[in-house]
């Protein structure tokens, strides 16, 4: 049984460390391996050596399944975990704009509340630490990338 | 005398207080370093009062200038015991390895020789050597580490061959502390005739070094990892060597004569210096080396060696913290040796559950500021098995209270996650489409 300690004394941690966040971390999704790959690539942050390698199985143009692996922070392995549970059965354009929500949201261009984005909005906490919103964006960016076709992607 | 309060009042940022007015615990000192005031007021005397472009002028500023730049070359020798060696400026250790590597390789470095270097080297002692491999086709050896993260100087003996051209080894690693023992490796390399390099940005600033005793055959380090400003680093080595090797960048102040033929490279150590050199914080790095030889190179090793003895202690607490220190590696009760210099001053670790970054952010919450991430060895991380690790670096400045901050910091790091609360637990794959996955955490509304 997991019970959160949340932090009386920062709450400010509370804003970044959300109950989600630790949830996805502690049991990512997107750990069955797919029967075909149509799209993969592989992020890593060169400054803190953190890698996601990223998988996508589509049916027509609605993304199938995710698999993801890798190692990384909380951060990067809850918004990869939520990415593999978010984007399953969305069409790749809805997922496209997702992502470009995201990453607007993480760079404070828009508002969580302009769209419903499930889970996905306990990453907002994550813009009032600027060096961490790289971790949060990795596995988005390299979903990005899968899907341009690139294999590798490096965020710096 | 070592006058702890007194030395903190040279430091006027160690009175900086973080985010709701948390004292500042500086513990990332293998990064980088504070600077004294003493340092900070060399720099601005310079640009207030004598400001000028060196070697070249014939007025009193040129004059002063000159004279005060040429001086810390001084200064370098007899802080690292170098008599009749050169002294180079560069930008930092790394463009000094760089230096050797274009420049050494040229003279020395043909196809099929070999480098060595060791498992333990900051990516700065290896690109250069990757670089040189490109152009030459040289092969690139690594000695390994063994279990108590110290060098296997048996393995490193036999990879020393007729082929092996250059070895360049750290002094003291970024990552476990670990003192390396030169004067050994320095006369293997002697007896085969190979040119020994050695790395020694992590030891110069915390212990006395003797460039003599070490035999090695160049010495690399940067000012700002001890107490001096960023920009300038140094490279000390043998004239005779760096006589015969070939220039490494062209232009300004490194050059003797030119016509529309060609050019003669300037005597050293000029010919390695291109262009207007770092002059202000050249001559900011001589108030420091002032500053460090006045506090006392055995006293700064003595208060670090009890500052990590103490935190080594405090950390016991966490028993499901991995340490990568060669101290703790090779004594299981984890009583720290005072039989050489390993280990002193940097603590890292990990541990399976809570990611560096996410220790180094809480704790930061907290005034405390280490490092987290591959600290610029990557290759030894892969050793280790880990692709991350925490690091926290001490410097004669810290105190035993910012080291109590530093595990009252880390306890609450520990339990945000429920570490130690709950030790068996472990991070289990979970599939988003297993029966017991939690309809909570993949809400698509």
């Amino acid at each position: 049984m997991i019970v959160l300690m949340q932090n009386q004394e920062l709450p400010k941690l509370d804003e970044l460390y959300k109950e989600i966040i630790l949830e996805h971390y502690r049991e990512p999704c997107g750990k069955v391996p797919l029967e075909h790959v149509d799209y993969e690539a592989e992020g890593m942050n060169p400054l803190c050596g953190d890698e996601v390698k990223l998988s996508l199985q589509l049916k027509d143009k609605t993304i199938e399944k995710i698999h993801i692996e890798g190692h990384g922070c909380s951060i990067s392995v809850a918004s990869g975990s939520m990415l593999a549970s978010i984007l399953k059965g969305k069409s790749i354009n809805e997922a496209k704009q997702l992502s470009l929500f995201l990453k607007d949201m993480m760079h404070g261009k828009v508002d969580k509340n302009e769209k419903d984005i499930g889970d996905l909005e306990a990453l907002e906490g994550v813009k009032k630490f600027p060096v961490r919103i790289k971790c949060a964006l990795l596995p988005w960016t390299t979903f990005e990338e899968a899907l341009a076709g690139h294999e590798h992607v490096e965020i710096s | 005398m070592f006058d702890l309060n007194r030395i903190r009042k040279d430091f006027e940022i160690l009175n900086r207080k973080i985010w709701d007015g948390k004292p500042l615990v500086y513990l990332d000192n293998a990064a980088t370093t504070q600077k004294p005031d003493v340092v900070i007021s060399a720099l601005t005397k310079y640009y207030k009062e004598y400001n000028a472009n060196i070697h070249r002028g014939a007025h009193k500023l040129a004059e002063e200038a000159t004279t005060a730049y040429e001086a810390v070359r001084d200064k370098v020798k007899k802080f690292v015991s170098a008599i009749d060696e050169e002294v180079i400026f560069t930008r930092n250790t790394t463009e000094s390895i760089n230096l050797l590597a274009y420049s050494l390789g040229e003279l020395l470095v043909n196809e099929g020789d070999e480098i060595l270097l060791s498992e333990m080297e900051h990516h700065s002692n290896i690109i250069p050597w990757f670089l040189l491999r490109e152009r030459k086709k040289c092969k690139i050896i690594f000695a390994p580490i063994n279990e108590n993260y110290e060098l296997n100087y048996e393995k490193l003996e036999k990879l020393i061959t007729k082929k092996t051209k250059i070895i360049s080894i750290t002094h003291k690693s970024n990552v476990l502390g670990t003192v390396n023992d030169i004067k050994r490796i320095a006369n293997l390399a002697k007896t085969n005739g190979s040119i020994f390099i050695v790395d020694a940005a992590q030891s110069v600033p915390h212990m006395k070094v003797n460039y003599k005793e070490l035999g090695c055959d160049f010495l690399v380090f940067s000012a700002h990892k001890m107490c001096g400003p960023t920009g300038v680093g140094v490279l000390v080595g043998s004239k005779e060597l760096l006589f015969k090797i070939p220039p490494f960048l062209g232009g300004g102040e490194m050059i003797k004569k030119v016509t529309f033929d060609g050019f003669t490279p300037n005597d050293i150590p000029w010919k390695f210096e291109a262009g207007t050199p770092n002059i202000a914080d050249v001559i900011a790095f001589g108030a420091a080396l002032d500053y460090l030889e006045k506090i006392g190179l055995e006293n700064i090793y003595k208060h670090e060696l009890e500052l990590t003895e103490y935190a080594l202690e405090k950390l016991k607490q966490f028993d499901f913290l991995k340490i990568y220190n060669p101290v703790i590696a090779s004594s299981p009760s984890r009583a720290p040796r005072n039989d050489n210099y390993s280990g002193a001053g940097i603590i890292t670790f990990s541990n399976p559950v809570v990611h560096p970054h996410d220790i180094a952010t809480i704790i930061d919450q907290y005034g405390v500021a280490i490092r987290a991430g591959h600290h610029c060895a990557q290759p030894l991380m892969k050793k280790l098995g880990v692709s991350a690790t925490a690091r926290a670096s001490f410097y004669f400045y810290n105190t035993k209270a910012e080291i109590d901050i530093f595990a009252h910091a880390l306890k609450k790091a520990f339990d945000y996650f429920e570490v130690g609360a709950c030790k068996e637990l472990k991070l289990k794959g979970r599939s988003n489409d297993s029966p017991n996955a939690k309809p909570g955490a993949a809400k698509i509304r």
